[in-house]
């Protein structure tokens, strides 16, 4: 039992807390925020070297045994992704000192940021489906709350779309629980794995499958239930738009993959064929989409959509190494764009608009704000030596190798999409001459809080830099993930750690 | 019984599905309700309907499990309807500020974000 494992969900509580304690005190605010959000990536990093190290880690809440208490468990998928979670954190943390108005600041908007962490660090940790419920109601309501607060009527339209489609997403999510539990009379996930290797009745676990596999492809957002995604992530502030884009579909995809590796894998021919076509639609319709559009977060909130494709094709071809791309993509997906907003949040600083037809001139007047731009486009985009080309290489060699040379064929296909729709952002927002002449209004700006403009600058840095890393560092990074996948193709290890260890 | 529940919750799924797709944003939020309370009932039907004892075990054999009401699904029921009850809340509050944000009630007319 190891403290390190339940530290990632008391740190951003004990955070939420106390910057709710210290409401009308905005400094502390502030500093309680960036401190709580470093804590856990510390504590991240230290829970990565213990799974890393020593093997799957476990902990039985209130010490009561695996398959009737509630487990945690971190296994070195779930540490990577509580890692990514705190970077993340701590990164829009920074990013929202500069761009979060007094208004949201003294409505708790710290308070439900670190709410939003504890809810995505419970899920990627827990050990018990119903626990995982609660804990996407934990992040969901603090995302509601951020996607609504200040109250804007764009953000109220894309709220109601939000919510209504989540909550859907979670209802569905509950009944196919309730169903679970009717087959296997239990709902702890080492315990259904063991208990779904032979059940009485496949096909209902099959049916039971799709169900999950609806719910969760609502929150991760892919093909035909997306449409939540575009209405919504462009309506808040942008550092609350980066921290959705950076956490809240990784989840599902977290959830999709954890649950479709190690609870329904006994008819893998149907359920996975069925994830890799849906794969193939979401990465299409994703860039598609994005095409037609003209404002910048659009843009990025359709190649969402797109990623999310990529993110599941390794959970569709379902081989170790195409595990191993699909946890490669997720890390530099959340890092890469991540970034992209937070870029696009500057662009917004400093000219006060979104839409690419009004944007202009960013490249000659903020040429190092345009290098920052261009590392993770291009890395979203796989050029190489960045990390997306190796995280798109893994992919398409574990496809050629199990013979899917349509989705291989696909997903590069949109990788080219891709380079367009980040090339029409660099022409329009940073090399084409600005429409007036908004050189003064920005220039006034920017250099009235040059301060403010390198603060708002150093989490991008900080992103650009793990991009270079996962880039030129790409084996390291490898190795780990094709060790994650090796535990979620052999759910044996987990099983025994869950119930072995703690009985 | 089973079957007359069955018949229940698939009732509530219809009446939940069908307010959604009313226009009106008031009746959007009654028909996710009884989405809920539907996946409530379908949880209360999967645990098994015992008529038998309460189950509270104490000295007794290990054996004497059989008959006794499975005491897990209530409580996931009781977890989800807190939890639903306070989602509700909020969504009653977000859509009160929606209509005052947009000024109608008619979902039709709140197509400005999307694309």
């Amino acid at each position: 039992m190891k403290i390190q494992l339940i530290l990632p969900l008391l740190i951003p509580l004990t955070t939420a807390i106390l910057s709710l304690l210290a409401w009308n005190w905005s400094t502390g605010r502030r500093a309680i925020s960036v401190a709580g959000a470093f804590l856990l990536l510390a504590d991240a990093a230290w829970l990565l070297a213990t799974v890393w190290d020593d093997g799957i880690q476990v902990m039985a809440m209130g010490n009561w045994p695996a398959p009737f208490g509630i487990v945690f468990v971190a296994d070195l998928f779930s540490a990577m992704m509580v890692v990514i979670a705190g970077v993340m954190g701590f990164a829009v943390a920074i990013y929202s000192l500069v761009t979060m108005d007094r208004g949201r600041e003294s409505f708790g908007y710290y308070a439900l940021l670190h709410f939003l962490l504890l809810g995505v660090c419970g899920a990627f940790l827990t050990g018990d489906l119903f626990n995982l419920y609660v804990w996407f109601e934990v992040m969901l309501m603090a995302s509601f709350v951020l996607l609504a607060l200040g109250g804007e009527r764009p953000q109220m339209e894309g709220a109601i779309k939000y919510v209504t489609l989540n909550l859907i997403s979670s209802a569905l999510f509950l009944a196919a629980v309730g169903l679970l539990y009717g087959v296997a009379g239990t709902l702890n996930m080492a315990d259904l794995a063991q208990k779904l290797r032979a059940p009485d009745d496949a096909n209902l676990v099959t049916t039971i499958a799709m169900l999950f596999l609806v719910a969760f492809g609502i929150k991760a957002g892919i093909f035909p239930l997306f449409f939540w995604l575009p209405a919504s992530y462009h309506t808040p502030p942008v550092a609350v738009s980066a921290i959705f884009a950076a956490l809240l579909t990784k989840v599902g995809v977290y959830a999709l993959i954890r649950v479709f590796t190690l609870l329904f894998v006994q008819d893998i021919g149907y359920t996975h064929t069925v994830i890799l076509i849906l794969a193939g639609l979401t990465m299409v319709t994703g860039v598609l989409g994005a095409i037609a559009q003209n404002e910048f977060r659009r843009i990025l909130a359709f190649h969402i959509i797109s990623q999310i494709g990529y993110m599941i094709m390794g959970l569709g071809i379902f081989t170790q190494a195409a595990l191993a791309g699909s946890i490669f993509y997720t890390l530099h997906h959340i890092i890469v764009k991540t970034n992209l907003f937070l870029v696009s949040g500057v662009a917004h600083f400093v000219h006060g608009t979104y839409d690419l037809k009004k944007l202009g001139g960013l490249y000659k007047n903020f040429p190092g704000l345009s290098f920052l731009f261009l590392i993770p486009a291009l890395s979203l985009a796989g050029v190489p030596p960045l990390s997306g080309f190796f995280g798109k290489l893994t992919l398409a060699q574990a496809g050629i190798a199990s013979e899917q040379y349509v989705i291989v064929a696909t997903a590069l296909a949109v990788g080219l999409l891709t380079l367009f729709s980040m090339t029409k952002i660099w022409l329009e927002a940073f090399w084409k001459a600005p429409p007036q002449l908004p050189t003064e209004a920005c220039d006034a700006k920017a250099l009235g809080s040059r301060a403010a403009y390198y603060l708002l600058l150093s989490p991008i840095i900080l992103l650009a830099l793990l991009t270079l890393i996962f880039g030129f560092a790409a084996e390291a990074i490898l190795v780990v993930s094709l060790r994650a996948a090796e535990q979620l193709m052999n759910p044996a290890e987990y099983i025994r750690a869950v119930l072995g260890k703690t009985s | 019984m089973e079957t007359l529940l069955a018949f229940v919750v698939g009732g509530l799924y219809a009446a939940g599905l069908y307010m959604m797709l009313r226009r009106s944003v008031l009746k959007l939020i009654i028909g996710l309700g009884l989405f809920g309370h539907a996946a409530n009932l379908l949880i209360f039907t999967m645990g098994g309907l015992t008529r038998a004892q309460p189950p509270i075990l104490f000295g007794l054999p290990a054996d004497a499990a059989a008959g006794v009401a499975d005491p897990l699904p209530q409580a996931l029921i009781l977890t989800a309807i807190v939890i639903g009850f306070g989602v509700q809340a909020f969504a009653l509050v977000l859509i009160r500020r929606a209509v005052q944000a947009v000024g109608t009630d008619d979902l039709d007319q709140m197509k400005a974000t999307d694309t």
